[in-house]
Protein backbone atom coordinates (compact mmCIF):
# COMPACT_ATOMS: atom_id res chain seq x y z
CA UNK A 1 0.00 0.00 0.00
CA UNK A 2 1.36 3.40 -0.59
CA UNK A 3 0.00 6.67 0.28
CA UNK A 4 -1.53 8.97 -2.92
CA UNK A 5 0.68 11.81 -3.58
CA UNK A 6 -0.31 14.61 -5.60
CA UNK A 7 2.09 17.27 -7.60
CA UNK A 8 0.17 19.91 -6.35
CA UNK A 9 -3.34 21.09 -4.83
CA UNK A 10 -5.23 17.45 -4.23
CA UNK A 11 -9.13 17.25 -5.34
CA UNK A 12 -11.88 18.24 -2.84
CA UNK A 13 -14.10 15.89 -1.90
CA UNK A 14 -12.37 12.65 -2.60
CA UNK A 15 -11.15 9.89 -0.29
CA UNK A 16 -7.16 10.23 0.06
CA UNK A 17 -5.68 7.29 1.63
CA UNK A 18 -3.66 4.40 0.91
CA UNK A 19 -4.32 2.64 -2.45
CA UNK A 20 -3.38 -1.07 -3.10
CA UNK A 21 -2.98 -0.61 -7.04
CA UNK A 22 -0.29 0.55 -9.16
CA UNK A 23 -0.38 3.53 -11.60
CA UNK A 24 2.22 3.11 -14.65
CA UNK A 25 2.40 5.60 -16.98
CA UNK A 26 3.50 5.32 -20.60
CA UNK A 27 4.51 8.48 -22.51
CA UNK A 28 6.09 9.09 -25.69
CA UNK A 29 5.13 11.52 -28.76
CA UNK A 30 2.82 10.57 -31.30
CA UNK A 31 3.96 7.37 -33.38
CA UNK A 32 6.17 6.22 -31.13
CA UNK A 33 4.42 2.88 -30.52
CA UNK A 34 2.31 3.42 -26.94
CA UNK A 35 -1.03 1.86 -27.88
CA UNK A 36 0.69 -1.37 -29.27
CA UNK A 37 3.09 -1.56 -25.54
CA UNK A 38 0.02 -0.64 -23.43
CA UNK A 39 -1.60 -3.57 -25.21
CA UNK A 40 1.13 -6.40 -24.92
CA UNK A 41 1.69 -5.10 -21.43
CA UNK A 42 -1.79 -5.75 -20.37
CA UNK A 43 -1.88 -8.96 -21.97
CA UNK A 44 1.05 -10.23 -20.02
CA UNK A 45 -0.54 -8.38 -16.95
CA UNK A 46 -3.24 -10.32 -16.73
CA UNK A 47 -1.82 -13.63 -17.40
CA UNK A 48 0.10 -13.07 -14.76
CA UNK A 49 -3.23 -12.52 -12.33
CA UNK A 50 -3.08 -8.48 -12.18
CA UNK A 51 -6.64 -6.75 -12.63
CA UNK A 52 -5.53 -4.34 -15.30
CA UNK A 53 -7.25 -0.81 -16.48
CA UNK A 54 -6.14 0.61 -19.23
CA UNK A 55 -7.12 4.26 -20.24
CA UNK A 56 -6.33 7.33 -22.25
CA UNK A 57 -6.51 10.83 -23.40
CA UNK A 58 -10.21 11.56 -24.86
CA UNK A 59 -11.74 8.21 -23.10
CA UNK A 60 -13.96 9.79 -20.30
CA UNK A 61 -17.49 9.69 -20.55
CA UNK A 62 -17.96 13.28 -19.16
CA UNK A 63 -15.90 15.05 -21.94
CA UNK A 64 -14.38 12.13 -24.60
CA UNK A 65 -17.19 12.89 -26.98
CA UNK A 66 -16.88 16.64 -26.82
CA UNK A 67 -13.34 16.93 -26.94
CA UNK A 68 -13.56 14.64 -30.35
CA UNK A 69 -16.20 16.63 -32.35
CA UNK A 70 -14.14 19.60 -31.71
CA UNK A 71 -11.20 18.16 -32.75
CA UNK A 72 -13.07 16.98 -36.56
CA UNK A 73 -14.11 20.67 -36.35
CA UNK A 74 -11.15 22.26 -35.80
CA UNK A 75 -13.01 25.14 -34.28
CA UNK A 76 -11.94 25.57 -30.89
CA UNK A 77 -9.38 28.07 -29.61
CA UNK A 78 -6.11 26.92 -27.71
CA UNK A 79 -7.10 27.64 -24.60
CA UNK A 80 -10.49 26.16 -24.95
CA UNK A 81 -8.85 23.09 -25.84
CA UNK A 82 -6.14 22.72 -23.56
CA UNK A 83 -8.89 23.42 -20.70
CA UNK A 84 -11.31 20.54 -22.31
CA UNK A 85 -8.22 18.14 -22.31
CA UNK A 86 -7.80 18.69 -18.47
CA UNK A 87 -11.71 18.03 -17.79
CA UNK A 88 -11.18 14.75 -19.68
CA UNK A 89 -7.93 13.87 -17.32
CA UNK A 90 -9.87 15.07 -13.97
CA UNK A 91 -12.83 12.99 -15.09
CA UNK A 92 -10.55 9.97 -15.60
CA UNK A 93 -8.85 10.13 -12.72
CA UNK A 94 -11.50 10.92 -10.28
CA UNK A 95 -14.59 7.92 -12.04
CA UNK A 96 -11.87 5.62 -12.97
CA UNK A 97 -7.70 5.65 -12.20
CA UNK A 98 -8.50 5.97 -8.66
CA UNK A 99 -11.14 4.03 -8.08
CA UNK A 100 -8.99 1.33 -10.11
CA UNK A 101 -5.96 1.71 -7.95
CA UNK A 102 -8.35 1.96 -4.52
CA UNK A 103 -9.60 -1.59 -5.82
CA UNK A 104 -5.79 -2.74 -6.10
CA UNK A 105 -5.79 -2.76 -10.36
CA UNK A 106 -2.92 -2.11 -12.06
CA UNK A 107 -4.11 0.86 -14.11
CA UNK A 108 -1.67 1.58 -17.55
CA UNK A 109 -2.16 4.72 -19.06
CA UNK A 110 -1.61 5.62 -22.46
CA UNK A 111 -0.10 9.32 -22.22
CA UNK A 112 -0.67 11.72 -18.65
CA UNK A 113 -0.68 14.89 -17.77
CA UNK A 114 3.01 15.20 -19.27
CA UNK A 115 1.43 15.22 -23.71
CA UNK A 116 -1.17 17.39 -22.33
CA UNK A 117 1.69 19.50 -20.98
CA UNK A 118 3.92 19.25 -23.80
CA UNK A 119 1.51 20.49 -26.13
CA UNK A 120 0.15 23.25 -24.49
CA UNK A 121 3.46 24.47 -23.76
CA UNK A 122 4.42 24.00 -27.67
CA UNK A 123 1.09 26.04 -28.40
CA UNK A 124 2.25 29.25 -26.43
CA UNK A 125 0.71 28.34 -22.99
CA UNK A 126 2.45 29.90 -20.03
CA UNK A 127 4.50 26.46 -18.51
CA UNK A 128 3.48 27.29 -14.90
CA UNK A 129 -0.28 28.22 -15.82
CA UNK A 130 -1.01 24.08 -17.45
CA UNK A 131 1.12 23.12 -14.48
CA UNK A 132 -0.57 24.23 -11.56
CA UNK A 133 -3.59 23.28 -13.13
CA UNK A 134 -2.35 19.46 -13.48
CA UNK A 135 -1.33 19.86 -10.03
CA UNK A 136 -4.47 17.44 -9.04
CA UNK A 137 -2.65 14.62 -10.70
CA UNK A 138 -1.50 12.09 -8.83
CA UNK A 139 2.06 11.00 -8.53
CA UNK A 140 2.46 7.75 -10.71
CA UNK A 141 4.61 4.47 -9.54
CA UNK A 142 6.50 5.01 -12.77
CA UNK A 143 6.83 6.82 -15.66
CA UNK A 144 8.17 4.84 -19.19
CA UNK A 145 8.90 7.43 -21.77
CA UNK A 146 9.39 5.81 -25.01
CA UNK A 147 11.57 7.96 -26.43
CA UNK A 148 13.25 8.24 -30.55
CA UNK A 149 16.21 10.09 -30.78
CA UNK A 150 14.82 12.19 -34.19
CA UNK A 151 11.21 13.76 -35.12
CA UNK A 152 11.95 11.90 -38.68
CA UNK A 153 12.25 8.67 -37.31
CA UNK A 154 8.24 9.23 -36.20
CA UNK A 155 7.69 10.51 -39.19
CA UNK A 156 8.62 7.25 -40.97
CA UNK A 157 6.79 5.45 -38.68
CA UNK A 158 3.89 6.89 -38.87
CA UNK A 159 3.85 6.35 -42.47
CA UNK A 160 5.31 2.86 -42.07
CA UNK A 161 2.16 2.30 -39.91
CA UNK A 162 -0.19 3.12 -42.94
CA UNK A 163 -2.12 5.51 -40.94
CA UNK A 164 -0.92 8.98 -42.50
CA UNK A 165 -0.42 12.12 -40.82
CA UNK A 166 -2.95 13.53 -38.60
CA UNK A 167 -3.85 17.13 -38.45
CA UNK A 168 -3.43 17.37 -34.74
CA UNK A 169 -0.64 15.17 -34.81
CA UNK A 170 1.26 17.07 -37.38
CA UNK A 171 0.55 20.39 -35.79
CA UNK A 172 -1.60 21.33 -37.99
CA UNK A 173 -2.87 24.22 -36.28
CA UNK A 174 0.40 25.79 -35.53
CA UNK A 175 1.48 26.79 -39.12
CA UNK A 176 4.80 25.63 -38.91
CA UNK A 177 5.21 24.08 -42.51
CA UNK A 178 3.60 24.15 -45.42
CA UNK A 179 2.78 20.88 -45.65
CA UNK A 180 2.05 17.70 -43.07
CA UNK A 181 5.65 16.24 -43.20
CA UNK A 182 7.09 19.62 -42.77
CA UNK A 183 4.69 20.53 -39.82
CA UNK A 184 4.66 17.32 -38.64
CA UNK A 185 8.41 17.06 -38.00
CA UNK A 186 8.88 20.78 -37.02
CA UNK A 187 5.89 19.92 -34.42
CA UNK A 188 7.17 16.57 -33.23
CA UNK A 189 11.09 18.06 -32.61
CA UNK A 190 8.89 20.98 -30.58
CA UNK A 191 7.45 18.25 -28.22
CA UNK A 192 10.81 16.29 -27.95
CA UNK A 193 12.55 19.15 -26.81
CA UNK A 194 9.72 19.73 -24.48
CA UNK A 195 9.65 15.92 -23.03
CA UNK A 196 13.32 16.36 -22.76
CA UNK A 197 13.12 19.20 -20.51
CA UNK A 198 10.23 16.89 -18.16
CA UNK A 199 12.69 13.92 -18.00
CA UNK A 200 14.21 14.98 -15.04
CA UNK A 201 11.63 17.53 -13.92
CA UNK A 202 9.09 13.97 -13.39
CA UNK A 203 11.74 11.42 -13.52
CA UNK A 204 10.86 9.82 -16.71
CA UNK A 205 12.31 6.22 -17.44
CA UNK A 206 13.57 6.57 -20.54
CA UNK A 207 12.94 3.80 -22.66
CA UNK A 208 14.64 3.50 -26.18
CA UNK A 209 11.67 3.66 -28.66
CA UNK A 210 13.94 3.19 -31.56
CA UNK A 211 14.85 -0.54 -31.12
CA UNK A 212 12.53 -3.10 -32.59
CA UNK A 213 9.24 -4.17 -30.67
CA UNK A 214 9.92 -7.18 -28.78
CA UNK A 215 12.90 -5.76 -27.43
CA UNK A 216 11.47 -2.32 -26.16
CA UNK A 217 8.30 -4.47 -24.77
CA UNK A 218 11.03 -6.54 -23.02
CA UNK A 219 12.43 -3.52 -21.42
CA UNK A 220 9.09 -2.57 -20.58
CA UNK A 221 8.77 -5.46 -18.35
CA UNK A 222 11.70 -5.18 -16.92
CA UNK A 223 10.76 -1.83 -15.78
CA UNK A 224 7.53 -3.00 -14.66
CA UNK A 225 9.19 -6.49 -12.75
CA UNK A 226 10.41 -3.87 -10.55
CA UNK A 227 7.30 -2.86 -9.31
CA UNK A 228 5.16 -5.80 -8.69
CA UNK A 229 5.96 -9.52 -8.15
CA UNK A 230 5.42 -11.31 -11.20
CA UNK A 231 5.43 -14.96 -11.62
CA UNK A 232 7.95 -15.92 -14.30
CA UNK A 233 5.71 -19.56 -14.66
CA UNK A 234 2.45 -18.31 -14.73
CA UNK A 235 3.07 -15.28 -16.86
CA UNK A 236 4.11 -16.48 -20.07
CA UNK A 237 5.41 -14.02 -22.62
CA UNK A 238 2.80 -12.96 -25.11
CA UNK A 239 3.95 -13.58 -28.77
CA UNK A 240 5.06 -10.47 -30.08
CA UNK A 241 3.92 -9.92 -33.84
CA UNK A 242 5.89 -6.96 -35.07
CA UNK A 243 2.67 -6.04 -37.60
CA UNK A 244 0.49 -6.21 -34.34
CA UNK A 245 -2.36 -3.17 -33.82
CA UNK A 246 -4.08 -2.23 -31.40
CA UNK A 247 -7.10 -0.08 -32.18
CA UNK A 248 -7.96 2.32 -29.27
CA UNK A 249 -11.07 1.13 -27.08
CA UNK A 250 -13.62 4.06 -27.32
CA UNK A 251 -13.86 4.35 -23.52
CA UNK A 252 -13.02 2.32 -20.62
CA UNK A 253 -15.43 1.08 -18.21
CA UNK A 254 -14.79 2.34 -14.61
CA UNK A 255 -14.09 -0.67 -12.55
CA UNK A 256 -17.70 -0.79 -10.19
CA UNK A 257 -17.06 -4.14 -9.28
CA UNK A 258 -14.82 -5.10 -6.35
CA UNK A 259 -11.59 -6.01 -7.64
CA UNK A 260 -10.32 -9.71 -7.93
CA UNK A 261 -7.11 -10.44 -5.19
CA UNK A 262 -4.42 -8.84 -7.67
CA UNK A 263 -1.39 -9.91 -6.02
CA UNK A 264 -1.02 -14.15 -5.89
CA UNK A 265 -0.83 -14.42 -2.55
CA UNK A 266 2.11 -16.61 -1.23
CA UNK A 267 0.68 -19.56 0.92
CA UNK A 268 2.93 -18.58 3.77
CA UNK A 269 1.57 -14.60 4.33
CA UNK A 270 -1.78 -16.07 3.84
CA UNK A 271 -0.61 -18.75 6.84
CA UNK A 272 0.36 -15.84 8.92
CA UNK A 273 -2.75 -13.50 8.54
CA UNK A 274 -4.81 -16.26 9.81
CA UNK A 275 -2.58 -16.98 12.82
CA UNK A 276 -3.09 -12.96 13.68
CA UNK B 1 2.23 33.05 -22.66
CA UNK B 2 -1.20 33.98 -23.53
CA UNK B 3 -2.51 35.87 -20.58
CA UNK B 4 -5.06 38.41 -21.11
CA UNK B 5 -4.80 39.50 -17.89
CA UNK B 6 -3.46 43.59 -18.51
CA UNK B 7 -5.05 44.46 -22.01
CA UNK B 8 -4.63 47.13 -24.11
CA UNK B 9 -7.28 46.66 -26.34
CA UNK B 10 -8.96 49.91 -27.74
CA UNK B 11 -12.72 48.27 -26.70
CA UNK B 12 -14.12 48.11 -22.81
CA UNK B 13 -15.49 45.18 -20.72
CA UNK B 14 -18.03 45.52 -17.71
CA UNK B 15 -18.97 42.84 -16.11
CA UNK B 16 -22.05 41.96 -13.40
CA UNK B 17 -22.14 39.79 -11.14
CA UNK B 18 -24.12 38.58 -8.09
CA UNK B 19 -26.16 36.00 -6.58
CA UNK B 20 -28.83 34.55 -8.70
CA UNK B 21 -32.07 37.17 -8.14
CA UNK B 22 -30.03 39.96 -7.36
CA UNK B 23 -31.44 41.94 -10.58
CA UNK B 24 -27.98 42.32 -12.48
CA UNK B 25 -28.77 40.79 -15.82
CA UNK B 26 -31.79 43.14 -15.65
CA UNK B 27 -29.09 45.86 -15.07
CA UNK B 28 -27.40 44.68 -17.58
CA UNK B 29 -29.90 45.12 -20.59
CA UNK B 30 -30.66 48.41 -19.06
CA UNK B 31 -26.83 49.07 -19.78
CA UNK B 32 -27.04 47.61 -22.63
CA UNK B 33 -30.17 49.76 -24.34
CA UNK B 34 -28.55 52.69 -23.20
CA UNK B 35 -24.88 52.55 -24.55
CA UNK B 36 -26.97 51.64 -27.46
CA UNK B 37 -28.78 54.31 -28.02
CA UNK B 38 -25.38 56.23 -27.34
CA UNK B 39 -23.85 55.03 -30.48
CA UNK B 40 -21.95 52.70 -29.62
CA UNK B 41 -21.15 49.34 -30.73
CA UNK B 42 -21.50 46.88 -27.31
CA UNK B 43 -21.45 42.97 -27.31
CA UNK B 44 -23.48 41.13 -25.04
CA UNK B 45 -21.73 37.85 -23.31
CA UNK B 46 -23.44 35.51 -21.39
CA UNK B 47 -22.21 33.10 -18.72
CA UNK B 48 -22.01 29.53 -20.54
CA UNK B 49 -22.89 30.49 -23.86
CA UNK B 50 -20.02 28.27 -26.00
CA UNK B 51 -21.76 26.35 -28.49
CA UNK B 52 -19.53 23.23 -28.35
CA UNK B 53 -18.96 23.26 -24.76
CA UNK B 54 -22.87 23.16 -24.10
CA UNK B 55 -23.60 19.95 -25.24
CA UNK B 56 -21.49 18.11 -22.99
CA UNK B 57 -22.47 20.20 -20.38
CA UNK B 58 -25.94 19.71 -20.74
CA UNK B 59 -25.38 15.94 -20.57
CA UNK B 60 -23.26 15.81 -18.13
CA UNK B 61 -25.81 18.12 -15.55
CA UNK B 62 -28.78 15.59 -16.80
CA UNK B 63 -26.76 12.17 -16.16
CA UNK B 64 -25.16 14.42 -12.88
CA UNK B 65 -21.49 13.39 -14.19
CA UNK B 66 -19.97 16.48 -12.00
CA UNK B 67 -17.28 16.05 -9.35
CA UNK B 68 -16.46 19.68 -7.90
CA UNK B 69 -13.73 19.36 -9.98
CA UNK B 70 -14.60 18.70 -13.24
CA UNK B 71 -17.79 20.99 -13.02
CA UNK B 72 -14.91 23.69 -12.33
CA UNK B 73 -12.70 22.79 -15.21
CA UNK B 74 -15.73 22.49 -18.04
CA UNK B 75 -16.51 25.59 -16.96
CA UNK B 76 -13.35 26.98 -17.72
CA UNK B 77 -13.31 25.58 -20.60
CA UNK B 78 -16.87 26.96 -21.81
CA UNK B 79 -15.25 30.18 -20.13
CA UNK B 80 -11.88 29.78 -22.53
CA UNK B 81 -14.16 29.39 -25.54
CA UNK B 82 -16.06 32.89 -24.58
CA UNK B 83 -12.79 34.63 -24.42
CA UNK B 84 -11.33 33.37 -27.13
CA UNK B 85 -14.54 33.75 -29.85
CA UNK B 86 -16.96 36.41 -27.87
CA UNK B 87 -14.49 38.76 -25.56
CA UNK B 88 -11.02 39.70 -27.21
CA UNK B 89 -12.07 40.14 -31.08
CA UNK B 90 -14.26 42.83 -30.01
CA UNK B 91 -12.26 44.07 -27.26
CA UNK B 92 -9.56 44.30 -30.16
CA UNK B 93 -11.82 45.89 -32.52
CA UNK B 94 -12.82 48.64 -30.08
CA UNK B 95 -16.47 47.62 -29.20
CA UNK B 96 -17.94 47.51 -25.99
CA UNK B 97 -18.41 43.93 -23.81
CA UNK B 98 -21.08 43.48 -21.53
CA UNK B 99 -20.27 39.57 -19.59
CA UNK B 100 -23.48 38.95 -17.38
CA UNK B 101 -21.64 36.92 -14.64
CA UNK B 102 -17.97 36.46 -15.01
CA UNK B 103 -14.96 34.59 -13.52
CA UNK B 104 -15.94 36.02 -9.79
CA UNK B 105 -19.38 33.51 -10.53
CA UNK B 106 -16.36 30.58 -10.95
CA UNK B 107 -14.48 32.00 -8.25
CA UNK B 108 -17.12 31.56 -5.52
CA UNK B 109 -19.26 28.42 -7.10
CA UNK B 110 -16.45 26.52 -7.03
CA UNK B 111 -14.77 27.27 -3.72
CA UNK B 112 -18.33 26.64 -2.31
CA UNK B 113 -18.03 23.54 -3.79
CA UNK B 114 -14.66 22.59 -2.16
CA UNK B 115 -12.37 23.62 -4.33
CA UNK B 116 -9.21 25.06 -3.72
CA UNK B 117 -9.48 29.09 -3.96
CA UNK B 118 -6.12 29.40 -4.92
CA UNK B 119 -5.92 26.69 -7.88
CA UNK B 120 -9.35 27.92 -9.04
CA UNK B 121 -8.00 31.62 -9.68
CA UNK B 122 -4.67 29.74 -11.29
CA UNK B 123 -7.20 28.33 -13.75
CA UNK B 124 -8.60 31.31 -15.07
CA UNK B 125 -5.45 33.46 -15.05
CA UNK B 126 -5.95 33.79 -19.39
CA UNK B 127 -9.32 36.05 -18.38
CA UNK B 128 -9.14 39.74 -19.70
CA UNK B 129 -9.22 41.61 -16.42
CA UNK B 130 -12.84 43.69 -16.56
CA UNK B 131 -12.97 47.52 -16.94
CA UNK B 132 -15.16 47.56 -14.00
CA UNK B 133 -16.70 44.57 -12.46
CA UNK B 134 -19.76 45.23 -10.48
CA UNK B 135 -21.13 43.38 -7.89
CA UNK B 136 -24.92 43.58 -6.81
CA UNK B 137 -25.41 42.50 -3.44
CA UNK B 138 -28.60 41.71 -2.05
CA UNK B 139 -28.44 39.93 1.50
CA UNK B 140 -28.96 36.12 1.45
CA UNK B 141 -33.04 36.41 2.64
CA UNK B 142 -33.91 38.76 -0.06
CA UNK B 143 -32.10 36.68 -2.57
CA UNK B 144 -33.11 33.14 -1.87
CA UNK B 145 -36.72 34.65 -1.54
CA UNK B 146 -36.72 36.05 -5.35
CA UNK B 147 -35.39 32.90 -6.66
CA UNK B 148 -37.87 30.69 -4.73
CA UNK B 149 -40.30 32.21 -4.93
CA UNK B 150 -39.85 32.83 -9.29
CA UNK B 151 -38.55 28.99 -9.68
CA UNK B 152 -41.32 26.35 -9.33
CA UNK B 153 -38.36 23.57 -8.67
CA UNK B 154 -34.52 24.60 -8.25
CA UNK B 155 -32.09 22.13 -10.51
CA UNK B 156 -29.79 19.62 -8.89
CA UNK B 157 -26.19 21.77 -9.53
CA UNK B 158 -27.97 24.62 -8.81
CA UNK B 159 -28.95 23.41 -5.84
CA UNK B 160 -26.11 21.82 -4.95
CA UNK B 161 -27.64 18.63 -4.52
CA UNK B 162 -23.93 17.07 -5.38
CA UNK B 163 -22.91 18.01 -2.09
CA UNK B 164 -25.11 16.18 -0.21
CA UNK B 165 -25.33 19.39 2.44
CA UNK B 166 -28.91 19.00 2.74
CA UNK B 167 -31.76 15.99 1.92
CA UNK B 168 -34.24 18.83 0.93
CA UNK B 169 -33.11 21.29 -2.07
CA UNK B 170 -34.47 24.39 -0.68
CA UNK B 171 -32.52 23.80 2.24
CA UNK B 172 -29.36 22.86 0.39
CA UNK B 173 -29.90 25.83 -1.65
CA UNK B 174 -29.81 28.24 1.09
CA UNK B 175 -26.85 26.48 2.81
CA UNK B 176 -25.00 27.06 -0.95
CA UNK B 177 -26.10 30.57 -2.22
CA UNK B 178 -24.83 31.57 1.83
CA UNK B 179 -21.59 30.04 1.18
CA UNK B 180 -21.17 31.78 -2.24
CA UNK B 181 -22.24 35.34 -0.64
CA UNK B 182 -19.18 34.72 1.60
CA UNK B 183 -17.01 34.09 -1.16
CA UNK B 184 -18.35 37.01 -3.01
CA UNK B 185 -17.66 39.30 0.06
CA UNK B 186 -14.24 37.97 0.35
CA UNK B 187 -13.56 39.25 -3.58
CA UNK B 188 -14.55 42.86 -3.00
CA UNK B 189 -11.02 43.90 -1.39
CA UNK B 190 -9.27 41.05 -3.71
CA UNK B 191 -10.32 42.23 -7.14
CA UNK B 192 -12.01 45.92 -6.70
CA UNK B 193 -15.38 44.69 -7.33
CA UNK B 194 -17.84 47.75 -7.25
CA UNK B 195 -20.20 47.00 -4.92
CA UNK B 196 -24.36 48.11 -5.89
CA UNK B 197 -26.53 47.58 -2.87
CA UNK B 198 -29.31 45.65 -4.73
CA UNK B 199 -32.30 46.22 -2.70
CA UNK B 200 -32.32 50.09 -3.97
CA UNK B 201 -34.90 50.68 -6.70
CA UNK B 202 -34.00 49.93 -9.96
CA UNK B 203 -33.66 53.41 -11.69
CA UNK B 204 -31.21 54.35 -8.61
CA UNK B 205 -29.18 51.16 -9.24
CA UNK B 206 -28.93 51.89 -12.91
CA UNK B 207 -27.78 55.43 -12.19
CA UNK B 208 -24.87 54.58 -10.22
CA UNK B 209 -23.74 51.85 -12.63
CA UNK B 210 -24.04 54.65 -15.43
CA UNK B 211 -22.06 57.08 -13.69
CA UNK B 212 -19.41 54.43 -13.22
CA UNK B 213 -19.34 53.51 -16.57
CA UNK B 214 -19.31 56.59 -18.36
CA UNK B 215 -15.78 57.60 -16.69
CA UNK B 216 -14.95 54.64 -19.12
CA UNK B 217 -16.10 55.59 -22.37
CA UNK B 218 -14.45 58.39 -24.52
CA UNK B 219 -15.64 59.81 -27.86
CA UNK B 220 -13.27 57.45 -29.71
CA UNK B 221 -15.07 54.68 -29.32
CA UNK B 222 -18.25 56.06 -30.38
CA UNK B 223 -16.21 57.15 -33.84
CA UNK B 224 -14.93 53.68 -33.91
CA UNK B 225 -18.37 52.10 -33.20
CA UNK B 226 -19.50 54.10 -36.53
CA UNK B 227 -16.60 53.27 -38.31
CA UNK B 228 -17.12 49.30 -37.47
CA UNK B 229 -20.83 49.59 -38.82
Amino acid sequence: MKEMEFYGTALPNIEIGPYAGKLIVIEGTDGVGRSTHVALLRTWLESAGYAVLDTGMTRSILAGRGIKDARSGHTLGRLTMQLYYATDFADRLENEILPALRAGFVVLTDRYIYSAIARAVVRGADPNWIRAIYGIALVPDAILYLRVQTAEELASRVLTSGRGFDYWESGMDLGLGNDYYDSFVAYQKLLLKEFERMKTEYNFEVIDASKPVKRVAAALRRSIKRLIEVDPVAASEPIVNESVKTEPREKSVPPTVPAPTVKPVEPRAAEQKLRT
Amino acid sequence: MISYGHHRYPGRLFVVEGTDGSGKSTQLSLLYQWLKSEGYSVFFSEWNSSPLVKDTTRRAKKRRLFTPTTFSLLHATDFADRTERDIIPPLKAGAIVLADRYIYTAFARDVARGCDRAWVRETYKFAVKPTAAFFFRAPLDVAIDRIVSARPQLKFYEAGMDMDWADDEEDSFKIFQGKILEEYDHMISEFGLTVVDATQPIPTQQRQMREIVSRYLKDKLKEKAVAVR
